[in-house]
């Protein structure tokens, strides 16, 4: 399976896979100086989806996220400079300033926002991909969400709309099996399968293991090859973990929603770990070469945190502008 | 001079508006309905074909986050409800996500969507088939709200919603889409957010919203025959609200009498209110009056409903008893008696 990837392919989601993990984890170890001062949603343990997507998608396809949105930005190819500033509340940021953490975009990459309230931003891939297909466009659109927006209403809305018209859009949910601290049994129903039921709605649907890049990387390229071939829209649920708290830079395992050993067991399936492995048994990477990559990566997010550090912030005329398009 | 309907004239800057731009495109349930959504939408899918006009899933609140996804895709989206209550699934996407874009983005992006919701009356529309939400829109930063009263204004201020590049919430009232009235066959855009001076007069400064326009238009005719001479504004649009027009009014007449579709706590009436009296307190010779629809939710009962709705002859009242004047309003109440209180004309005979 690895041999059916290219080279360049297998090296891009691995830096794409440390590059993320690199920016979450400093901004995990700086949140305390209490510059960042906006909640942040961190996606460590959860970097294989994004980093496929960044194979697999390029400029002209278009994505939405929702809270959880630094590694779809990075994913999708936005600038971590603009990201880190946004974060910082700086006029430099990708929004200037005005949205934070949870308002990410890069117009450039085709990374359209991300909008924190649960599930907002799926009819919005949505509209993306009829706009798309209106265009006569071969092009897709994205929505990244978490399993726990398959229980807001809005998301049968979109999925029946999608599926009625078969529009090109790419319906990926990351399954961490939390929503906030709301384990899955007490919000879904014991053995009822989330892509039957998506699959029923009458979109095909498939699970895929979102700690694994490489399964990760084949199951979003057929999907989205479908939908470029006008087939219309497919989910794929990928079970996976995040590390961190809900919402901050700490780990909470010892508040009580969840055990020490459960985040232990989803640790030992680190997709990154994982990844490197593969890619050093199978001779597509040599240590060397892997130190290289977390250096690269180590160069630039430093530069993205002295960026966001050295910008001013929004002046008074810029945090009263834009409420209209003028 | 040619005479349109109120609907028609809605139907005929439809037309032109997605004539002008081939990205316009034009939804809502019933949108190829057999009635064609109280004629509003007739012909557009046969000259616009399904790509552009199509009916949607009872999807509110999707469809409406559809439309922000289009109109970053570089549509317009014209969504249409034919009752505003309905929409009220939609606030997620409308407040969260279309009213906010341009903002949280850094003004990169807009969406630029018209959503058209028509407000019932009468008919037993009761309580969750008549609200006149428009204060809830105006509060809310970012979204333009529009209450044409007259079909010319419907025409123009339609085409001017669809071409601005913010979403505007746009509301029709039930009882004005039989209303005629001279609209023009050229491009009659006309600015959002600038009220119109329908009549002139000294005495008193009457804004009338949406169909409460109409009745003040019987009331100021009313009110000249006693030799008293009011300015009539129309709002026309509710958010942003053009104080500009109504204070010059006010330092002319001194008095202030709103009336609003809507029921009274936090509305645009009081919004009025408290805005001209802090502003113009010294111009004021009385206490700035409103006439709303009372804080209670709408009885459907045919026996009580006409105690929610203002006309006329309560305008007329309010505004003499202001001036300490008697103003027999024999005349208004028998041309109100020639219809039930419930239905606009004869035109109206339900079921909505």
């Amino acid at each position: 399976m690895i041999n059916d990837i290219p080279q360049s392919d297998l090296e891009k989601m691995l830096f794409h896979m440390v590059r993320i993990r690199t920016y979450e984890n400093e901004i995990a170890r700086r949140y305390s100086e209490e510059k960042m001062r906006c909640p942040v949603h961190l996606s460590i343990g959860q970097e294989a989806v994004p980093a496929a997507v960044s194979c697999i998608l390029d400029d002209d396809d278009l994505a939405v996220s929702g809270h959880r949105g630094h590694a779809h930005y990075l994913g999708k190819g936005g600038r971590g400079d603009k990201m880190i500033a946004e974060i910082y509340g700086k006029a430099a940021g990708c929004s200037g300033g005005a949205g934070g953490s949870m308002h990410l975009v890069d117009l450039e990459c085709g990374f359209k926002g991300t909008t924190p309230i649960v599930a907002n931003s799926i009819p919005v891939g949505v509209g993306l991909a009829l706009a798309l297909q209106l265009d006569g466009s071969e092009h897709v659109a994205c929505t990244f969400f978490g399993e726990g927006a398959v229980e807001e209403g809005v998301f049968y809305e979109s999925a029946n709309f999608a599926a009625l018209r078969k529009l090109p859009v790419l319906f990926l949910c990351e399954n961490n099996l939390y929503s906030v601290y709301s384990p899955l049994e007490v919000r879904q129903p014991e053995g009822r399968s989330i892509v039957d039921m998506v699959e029923q709605i009458g979109i095909p649907s498939r699970r895929c293991d979102g700690n694994d890049v490489l399964a990760c990387y084949h199951a979003i390229k057929e999907v989205a090859d479908a939908a470029r071939q006008g087939l219309g829209p497919r989910f794929i649920e990928f079970p996976t973990y995040r590390w961190r708290e809900h919402c901050g830079p700490n780990y909470d395992n010892d508040i009580g929603y969840r055990t020490e050993a459960e985040f232990e067991a989803w640790k030992e399936l680190d997709p990154i770990e994982q990844y490197e492995r593969r890619l050093l048994e199978n001779g597509k990477i040599t240590a060397d070469g892997v130190l290289e990559i977390q250096k690269r990566v180590q160069e630039e997010v430093a530069q993205a945190f002295e960026y966001a550090e050295a910008a001013p912030f929004p002046n008074g005329e810029q945090a009263f502008s834009h409420i209209f398009k003028e | 001079m040619r005479q349109l309907t109120f609907a028609s004239a809605i139907n005929e800057a439809l037309c032109f508006a997605m004539e002008e731009d081939h990205k316009v495109i034009f939804y809502g349930l019933g949108a190829n309905d057999p009635k064609r959504m109280f004629g509003t939408s007739t012909g557009l899918e046969e000259k616009f074909g399904s790509e552009r006009v199509f009916d949607m899933p009872t999807s509110e609140n999707g469809m409406t986050g559809v439309a922000v996804g289009a109109a970053l895709g570089g549509y317009r989206p014209v969504m249409t409800h034919l009752r505003l209550d309905f929409f009220l699934l939609a606030m997620d996407q409308l407040v969260n996500g279309a009213a906010k874009w341009h903002y949280a983005f850094g003004g990169q992006d807009s969406v630029p969507i018209t959503i058209r919701l028509i407000l019932g009356r009468g008919w037993g529309q009761g309580p969750t088939h008549s609200q006149s939400l428009h204060a809830w829109f105006a509060h809310i930063p970012g979204l333009k709200v529009v209450m044409p009263a007259t079909p010319a204004d419907a025409k123009g201020l339609l085409i001017s919603s669809i071409r601005d590049d913010n979403p505007v919430v746009f509301l029709e009232h039930r009882w004005l889409h039989n209303q005629t009235g001279v609209v023009p066959e050229v491009d009659v855009a006309c600015p959002l957010g600038k009220a119109k001076v329908l009549q002139e007069g000294a005495d008193f400064t009457i804004v009338g919203i949406s169909y409460m326009t109409v009745e003040a238009l019987h009331a100021v005719e009313h009110l000249r025959l006693h030799g008293i001479n009011c300015d009539l504004i129309d709002l026309r649009t509710v958010s942003p609200i053009d104080f500009e027009s109504i204070e010059a009014s006010v330092r002319k007449t001194g008095r202030l009498l709103v009336l609003d579709t809507g029921a009274a706590q936090c509305s645009v009436a009081s919004e009025i209110v408290a805005g001209v009296s802090m502003r113009c307190h010294a111009d004021l010779r009385g206490a700035p009056l409103m006439l709303t629809s009372p804080d209670c939710p709408v009885s459907t009962s045919f026996g009580v409903s006409h105690l929610f709705y203002k006309t006329a002859v309560d305008v007329v009242n309010s505004v003499s008893g202001a001036l300490g004047t008697e103003v027999p309003v024999d005349a208004l109440v028998e041309r109100q008696s020639q219809t039930p209180h419930d239905v606009p004309g004869d035109w109206f005979k339900g079921p909505f």
